[in-house]
């Protein structure tokens, strides 16, 4: 059998500049999934008030995110706004920046989703309780709709880490790029590198994403 | 006695549709009123015109010479004099019993966690639950529940109970045990309103049946025993008759 080209990852400091290469994904995508959770809470609440100005806003926001590429995003933040408006964001802002964007669209509408599917009467039951809108929000509403979230959100979660690959576009030395600089260093004397290397990768993101998609199952156990 | 809650020519409508017409009402301290009247004559949209869960069309309504308004910021602090039982429970279900019961007091009346838990787990005690305190909602049956949701309405110390059909998602054997309780409140002086389908229940808690009947009251009456084995009015007979069989 052919080599699978694993071993380059023990030549020198490879392995180690890989796993560099996933911290800077992982790092992009805990800050923004972070402040999405964040935004995106606040957005859906948003997204529940009974104002039309304020519901057209927050659905071309959504349609917007949903329908462009998240690519095309990075690149006019990236690319785009430092000769426009003169912005110099560095790759990992405009990153961040992207990905909360993105993030915050759509855990606003997941937010709303689960606002909107606690009952109407558990809000009357707080209200004549005699707590106001704030309290009845904080204390009722508010942690019903984190239960309810966390199995919707940790899929965009996962989706969201995933899709940090995108950044080797603008010039993030993450994983995968890490990845390809390897293969590309050993061409000669390790032409398969590539299926070992990429496949080492792939197991990394499975390592990274499959301890959220579990805590999420027991989160939903321990909340059912 | 004094004049706790007074209705004066409440109207209320759902766009076209007119659910309460020029209704009139006054309760007094320590009294229970029973609302009856077929499905649909208006006898849950008018408790919940009570403590402003729904906005009215016209009159007036107060509780202890403050008046009702949906919608004014002040409507949390008369709410805290107005208490509410639903038909289905509506505990928090993210909460157990005891934080069901003290949330709003600490809360809203700002009164210590100590003081809260000291009173909520006398009055458990007082319903048989006390060793369901840290039970979660959906570990308790249905007349448990609604014993809770009666005794963190109780823990606001409001000055009148509304109860609405409050037993008729329970199973028969557990309406009992919720009727008790109502009983035992209304012994202790509570001022109760309550919409219920319980005739026999009705009989023997009221101190005022009021008969309602397409958004109209029809009969009003002390005369409890009186009503039930003959009311005046024709469509009052023929309600109560719809619950018996021969």
């Amino acid at each position: 059998m052919a080599s699978l080209g694993i071993d380059v990852l023990f030549k020198g400091t490879n392995f180690l500049r890989l796993l560099q290469g996933l911290w800077v994904s992982i790092e992009i995508s805990l800050i923004a999934v972070v402040l999405s959770i964040v935004l995106g809470l606040l957005v859906g609440m948003l997204m529940t008030v009974e104002n039309k100005l304020l519901k057209v806003i927050l659905k071309i926001y959504l349609e917007t995110v949903r329908i462009m590429p998240q690519m095309v995003l990075l690149f006019i933040v990236y690319f785009g706004t430092t000769r426009v408006f003169g912005w110099d964001m560095s790759a990992e802002s405009s990153a961040i920046f992207v990905f909360t964007f993105w993030g915050t669209a759509e855990m606003g509408d997941l937010v709303r989703g689960s606002i909107k599917s606690i009952p109407n009467i558990q809000f009357e039951s707080a209200f004549a309780l005699g707590m106001d809108k704030i309290q009845t929000y904080l204390y009722i509403i508010l942690p019903q709709t984190v239960r309810r979230l966390i199995p919707l959100s940790i899929n965009l979660i996962t989706r969201m880490i995933k899709t940090t690959s995108l950044v080797m576009m603008i010039g993030i030395v993450e994983v995968l790029k890490v990845a390809q600089q390897i293969i590309e260093a050993n061409r000669k004397v390790s032409p398969n590198a590539a299926f070992g290397v990429f496949a080492v990768v792939f197991l990394l993101y499975f390592l990274v994403c499959w301890p959220i998609s579990r805590l999420s199952v027991y989160l939903e156990k321990r909340w059912a | 006695m004094s004049e706790l809650l007074k209705v004066t020519h409440l109207h209320k409508e759902f766009g076209a549709n007119v659910v309460l017409k020029d209704i009139n009402l006054s309760v007094k301290k320590g009294e229970v009123v029973v609302i009856i009247g077929p499905s649909g004559c208006g006898k849950s949209t008018f408790l919940r015109c009570l403590n402003g869960l729904e906005d009215i069309q016209g009159g007036v309504i107060t509780v202890d010479g403050l008046p009702v308004e949906a919608g004014k910021r002040d409507i949390t602090k008369l709410r805290q004099k107005i208490g509410m039982v639903f038909q289905s429970y509506e505990l928090f279900p993210h909460k157990t019993v005891l934080e069901n019961c003290i949330l709003a007091p600490t809360k809203v009346q700002k009164r210590t966690r100590e003081d809260a838990i000291k009173e909520a787990l006398e009055l458990l005690d007082k319903v048989g639950l006390v060793d369901k305190k840290d039970y979660y909602p959906r570990q308790l049956s249905g007349g448990q529940k609604q014993r809770v949701a009666i005794v963190r309405a109780l823990l606001m110390h409001p000055e009148v109970i509304l109860f609405d059909e409050v037993t008729a998602a329970l199973d028969p054997e557990m309406v009992h045990e919720v009727l008790e309780t109502m009983i035992a409140l209304a012994k202790a002086g509570s001022t109760m309103l309550i919409v219920t389908h319980e005739m026999d229940f009705a009989k023997a808690i009221a101190d005022r049946i009021i008969f309602l009947d397409k958004g109209d009251i029809v009969e009003e009456t002390t005369e409890v025993k009186d009503f039930f084995a003959e009311p005046k009015t024709d469509r009052a007979k023929k309600f109560l008759k719809t619950f018996t069989y021969d």
